[in-house]
């Protein structure tokens, strides 16, 4: 019997040390309190009321940013479906949003198809991408199935690359924006608007899904599969379900960017896009909801505050970024506080 | 006859683990299994629960065979196990471990969780109830909302002793279940698994050690060395066996200095 968790986890577990800091207990109270279902939904919606108000007051290119932050939040929530909940390391997530974007961009261009009736068809691809990946894979655990995902990123964009209906290297250009009763969306506002939706719906269905049957499943898979297995828990349909759900977010988002971008490209679903998440999930608190917010947030947000010191920003992204895992690594908002 | 198992036979390469082992479990009863380190007793336990396939023989649960069944297959059907070396999920809280064990008998699946209907909530508050009743019942309710890791080793015995009940089972398989306990818990151990037959009907199997444990509790025993059974009988008939004496003491020798 193989006594394994994921890999992150247990680096995770032997590293997390008390630190004696007056403002990280601080933080930590707060995020206690903010376990409690009465404060949560009070700051919540505070914090909502100030976002839907926001396109009023603010610039395009804050409107830009914030737009992309939605679109983060609704992958890594996505990616921490398979990562943080069911303890899947998964290093090919772009691939699950190209799928999504592809599809409404070849349906849109190809064939005409109106862009809302694209949605299903994504959902329905991202199923299918789901199993493509999580079925092969069963067998695997942490390091091993992390390189199969990155394989299977790859494999996708090559894809994507070199198929006709898919554009090629040019990939997809001139996607159609569609209308909404009438309205044409076409602004960014309308695109922030679009996404913050999305992302308040992600933030939703997680919340439900973690606290639910399958999600304690997940759980238990992600602290040892053997002993969920002889709890009667059915692991393989858990790990798909994990796949396929984390999938369709991917998609769905990855849609909605196909017409906000209206063009497409390989280059869009990078090996460097999935790290990027995958290190928003890690850097936010893998398995923790507010934290993977706050991740998604931290990656988008920090390269664009410092756009100003030009080719040297990411570099600075770097060394914070290291200086954070070493120590707090399980994570800004981690998922227990012991 | 609740459990039949009949000329099981498991090989690892060359190496014959379990070598055609026939034995019957009583509806009801407490049996054991016992015998040296390596005997192949962890091995039988791990081919009766579906984690290993045994190549020959067969295994009827209730009359079914269970060969070829998945383990949470083979635990939805009710037989249940616990570990040698604990397998808690540490990092969830003891709520949360002994909720896992309903998990075989409820159904709710994706549009439930998200939606929520009556029907999954009255299935979510049914889950809680058993596992408050079934922590209760091994006496660990109060620390429910701990984390499993940071219990001590005896409270996470019980744990696991609560999550393999939540499971609702009908035999229920205890791999060295007194594995690292003091003596006031081995004396509540055995309580405890007269009561897990007495009030809740469920058939007792477990492997142990502990001789004394293994004598007071148990109302008959089979005898695994080298994966072969060389015994079976009840307490007294086992300890008097020359063959089983001669399995954990060795052979006499004529010419012993």
């Amino acid at each position: 019997m193989k006594d394994k968790q994921t890999g992150l986890q247990t680096v995770v577990d032997k590293k997390a040390k008390k630190i004696d800091n007056p403002f990280v207990e601080l933080i930590d109270k707060f995020y206690v309190l903010f376990d409690n279902k009465r404060v949560r939904y009070s700051v919540l919606a505070a914090l909502l009321a100030v976002l839907l108000y926001l396109p009023m007051i603010t610039s395009m290119y804050f409107m830009e940013v914030m737009t992309n932050v939605w679109f983060h939040v609704v992958v890594c929530l996505g990616l921490n479906i398979i990562v943080g909940f069911a303890g899947l390391l998964s290093l090919g997530y772009a691939a699950f949003f190209a799928v999504g974007a592809y599809t409404t961009g070849i349906l849109i261009l190809h064939y005409g198809v109106s862009f809302w009736l694209t949605l299903p068809v994504s959902v329905l691809m991202a199923i299918i991408a789901g199993l493509a990946i999580g079925g092969p894979t069963l067998k695997l655990r942490s390091d091993y199935l992390a390189i199969v995902t990155l394989g299977f990123g790859e494999i996708t964009r090559l894809a994507a690359r070199n198929l006709d209906i898919t554009g090629r290297a040019t990939g997809l250009v001139g996607i159609e924006r569609p209308t909404l009763f009438g309205m044409a969306m076409v602004k960014i506002n309308h695109f922030y608007y679009a996404f913050l939706i999305l992302a308040v719906l992600a933030i939703f269905i997680s919340y439900r899904l973690q606290d639910s049957r399958l999600g304690r499943a997940w759980k238990c898979i992600r602290e040892d599969e053997d002993a969920a297995e002889a709890m009667g828990i059915n692991v393989v349909a858990a790990r798909l379900l994990a796949f396929i759900i984390g999938s369709v977010f991917g998609a769905l988002a990855g849609s909605f960017m196909a017409i906000k971008m209206t063009a497409i490209s390989p280059e869009s679903f990078l090996f460097t896009q999935s790290v990027m998440i995958l290190l928003a999930v890690v850097l936010g608190g893998m398995g923790k909801i507010p934290g993977v917010v706050l991740g998604a947030f931290a990656v988008v947000v920090f390269p664009e505050v410092f756009r100003g010191i030009g080719k040297y920003r990411m570099l600075i992204f770097g060394a914070v970024l290291l200086v954070l895992m070493i120590y707090r690594p399980q994570g800004l908002w981690p998922e227990r506080h012991t | 006859m609740i459990l039949e198992v009949k000329d099981l036979t498991l090989r690892f390469g060359g190496l014959t683990a379990v070598n055609k082992v026939s034995f019957g479990i009583e509806e009801g009863s407490i049996e054991s299994l016992i015998g040296p380190n390596g005997a192949g007793k962890t091995s039988l336990f791990n081919c009766l629960n579906g984690f290993y396939r045994a190549q020959e023989g067969d295994i009827l649960f209730e009359g079914k065979s269970v060969m070829k069944l998945k383990p949470h297959k083979i635990t939805a059907l009710g037989m249940a196990r616990t570990f040698q070396n604990l397998r808690l999920f540490k990092n969830l809280t003891v709520m949360e471990n002994v909720m896992s064990g309903m998990h075989c008998r409820t159904s709710a699946g994706v549009a439930g969780a998200i939606l929520r209907p009556p029907s999954q909530k009255a299935e979510e508050k049914r889950i809680r109830d058993v596992a408050m009743e079934c922590m209760d019942f091994v006496g660990i309710l109060d620390k429910k909302d701990r984390l499993a890791k940071n219990l001590p080793y005896g409270d996470q015995r019980r744990v696991e002793w609560a999550r393999a009940l939540a499971t609702q089972p009908k035999l229920l398989l205890l791999d060295e279940p007194a594995a690292g306990l003091n003596y006031d818990e081995k004396m509540q151990l055995i309580e405890l698994i007269r009561r897990i037959r007495n009030e809740r009907k469920i058939t007792v199997f477990l492997i142990e050690h502990d001789m004394g444990l293994v004598m007071k509790v148990s109302e008959k025993i089979f005898v695994l060395d080298y994966g072969v059974k060389i015994a079976e009988g009840t307490a007294q008939e086992v300890q008097n066996n020359p063959r089983v004496i001669e399995a954990y003491l060795g052979k006499e020798e004529e010419n012993a200095v």
